[in-house]
């Protein structure tokens, strides 16, 4: 049942001899084909969660399991979504996407077949018509689209999303949250999504992960979000569930854990 | 580590911008469609360099056209030297050739000393800006090397090699490799956290992340490093080739000089000059090419 397991997850940093522990036994389970938002303030911890669970960095207790197997290092199997896109910018899209591709699958499919599946990946960020274009030529949006291709040719297990939409405007962001579920829906994957957008949590999420303020934050409150899918952002504003469920994180986020260091 | 780099950056900067500046002529921005634009803004320019080359050659003439001038002037350059300049490429045999062939033997020498110092140098330099220690440890020393004169090596390469030669070569290695060292490891030191962790993420090998990322992450500093060394290069061959001999256009100067020919000497100085103001546009143009889209991100 248990696809990912968080189990009492410690991290703390060591800088110049200064000990500054950022996590305080997380542990989290979360099953296959599951969608996790984690929404905390600034500087709680979130990246942190997310780079252990790609293995980005060492945990310094506790421990994280994906198939019953311990995560220790990064892989693609655990494809991360960065908030800044992180496209190589000297490879057109479809390069780019390529050096994802060629990698995992250099082995196991042919030179057509490599060809076939990043235009598929591509295809299904809308973005096959830019695939020789740079990412400068490109808008940022686009560029997250990209970085998503990019993640899902990988094929992975799980994919991490930290605050993917985060640099980009309203709209843009409504599209990519809308492609997003849509992807999603066809692919079945599991994915952990950190964001601080309230609204894009409980849309897209089916579990809400909240986390206390740092040091040592902690997951505060797990929100299930019961909301039927697919879901449509214009039939949910006026929803009940979704309104009770966008007025308990609010509170969980300004009422009870306010951010004192920005009031 | 950021210290590091704050120090070596400012260091290295200055020898590419004050290159640049001595031989910037400004890159006629031409856009594909009227011709009359784009023979207006080769006229723009190219028109101001010639009057001020007019300019010169009239002055130079007034001031060393008198009976006891020490120096030829262009009249009298142009009278003992003429051929030297029209026909680069004369060969009359017994080492009596013209200045394009001179040039083009102390080209190659350039090259393989350039080429060595080129490999070298982003090899080194990217491994040590990939260890915050080395950097550390090497940088100091890198800073004093780079600045000791080409000539200061020729002896010590002398007798290290025992041959002419490889002498000059080793002497254009040594004084062009620290510049692309050092532009090198602090333009690996440079390349964004992201670019390693999608490196991290891919399982990218050691080998594939030098060729995938961290050269073309790295090629813009690489090509400054590149064009400060291949200026470096060219001064330096023309002083080796003086103490060392052999037919190259360094030499020349030097027989020229031994025998009073001026004018030959004068011809051979612009010869150089353009053949570096060549080198250093061409490395620049190259590194424009293969940088195209990397810098602005
Ligand atoms: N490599 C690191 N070394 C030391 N401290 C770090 C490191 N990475 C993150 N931190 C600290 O951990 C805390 C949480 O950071 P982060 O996970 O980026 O927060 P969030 O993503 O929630 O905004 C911050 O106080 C940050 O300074
Ligand atoms: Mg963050």
């Amino acid at each position: 049942m248990t696809y990912l397991r968080i189990e009492n997850v410690d991290k703390q940093f060591d800088r110049a001899g200064q000990r500054s522990e950022v996590l305080k036994d997380v542990s989290l389970d979360i099953a296959r084909g599951e969608v996790i938002s984690i929404i905390g303030h600034s500087g709680c911890g979130k990246s942190t969660l997310l780079n252990l669970i790609a293995g980005l960095t060492e945990v310094s207790s506790g421990g994280i399991q994906l198939e019953g197997r311990e995560v220790n290092g990064p892989g693609p199997e655990r494809a991360v979504v960065f908030q800044n896109h992180s496209l190589l910018p000297w490879l057109t899209v479809y390069e780019n996407v390529n050096l994802a591709v060629a990698k995992v699958f250099g082995k196991t499919k042919t030179g057509s077949e490599r060809h076939d599946w990043i235009m598929q990946n591509l295809d299904l960020v809308q973005m096959s018509h830019a695939k020789d274009k740079r990412p400068t030529e490109i808008s940022g949006g686009m560029k997250q689209r990209v970085g998503i291709a990019r993640a899902l040719a990988m094929q992975p297990k799980i994919l991490l999303l930290d605050e993917p939409f985060g640099a980009l405007d309203a709209l843009t962001r409504a599209h990519l949250q809308d492609a997003v579920m849509d992807i999603q829906k066809r692919l079945g994957s599991t994915m952990i999504m950190i964001t601080h957008d309230v609204d894009e949590a409980v849309l897209l999420s089916d579990r809400i992960v909240m986390m206390t303020n740092g040091p040592s934050a902690r997951i505060g409150e797990v929100l299930p979000v019961p909301l039927e899918r697919p879901r449509n952002r214009i039939e949910l504003a006026g929803d009940r569930t979704y309104l009770k469920c966008r007025e308990a994180v609010l509170k969980f986020l300004y009422e009870r854990h306010r951010f004192v260091e920005a009031a | 580590m950021s210290a590091n780099v704050q120090r070596l950056a400012p260091a290295t900067m200055p020898d590419a911008k004050a290159a640049a500046e001595v031989f910037a002529l400004p890159t006629p921005a031409t856009r594909p469609g009227s011709w009359s634009k784009t023979l207006a803004s080769i006229a723009a320019n190219v028109v101001p360099p010639l009057v001020v080359v007019a300019l010169i050659l009239v002055i130079w003439q007034i001031l060393c056209a008198t009976p006891g001038a020490s120096l030829p002037a262009p009249s009298q350059v142009w009278a003992e030297a003429g051929e030297l300049i029209v026909s680069p490429f004369f060969d009359y045999g017994q080492g009596d050739i013209g200045l394009g062939l001179r040039v083009l033997i102390s080209l190659q020498r350039v090259a393989i000393g350039f080429g060595i110092a080129a490999l070298v140098g982003v090899t080194v330099g990217a491994v040590i800006g990939q260890s915050i220690w080395a950097m550390r440890g090497l940088d100091p020393i890198f800073q004093i090397l780079r600045t000791v004169p080409p000539l200061a090596w020729l002896p010590l390469s002398l007798a290290a090699f025992m041959d002419s030669a490889p002498s000059a070569i080793f002497v254009i290695f040594i004084t062009s490799v620290w510049p692309v060292i050092i532009n090198t490891a602090v333009g690996v030191r440079n390349i964004p956290q992201d670019y390693r962790n999608v490196a991290r993420i891919l399982q990218l090998n050691q080998v594939e992340f030098f060729f995938k990322i961290m050269i073309p992450a790295a090629a813009p500093y690489i090509f400054t490093g590149l064009r400060i060394g291949v200026g470096l290069s060219w001064l330096a061959i023309v002083a080796a080739e003086m103490l060392t001999g052999g037919v190259g256009i360094g030499f020349f100067i030097w027989d020229a000089w031994n025998s009073s020919r001026l004018s030959d000497i004068i011809v051979a100085l612009v010869y150089i000059g353009v053949v570096g103001f060549i080198l250093d546009r061409l490395v620049a143009a190259v590194g424009a090419f293969v940088t195209r889209g990397t810098t602005a991100n």
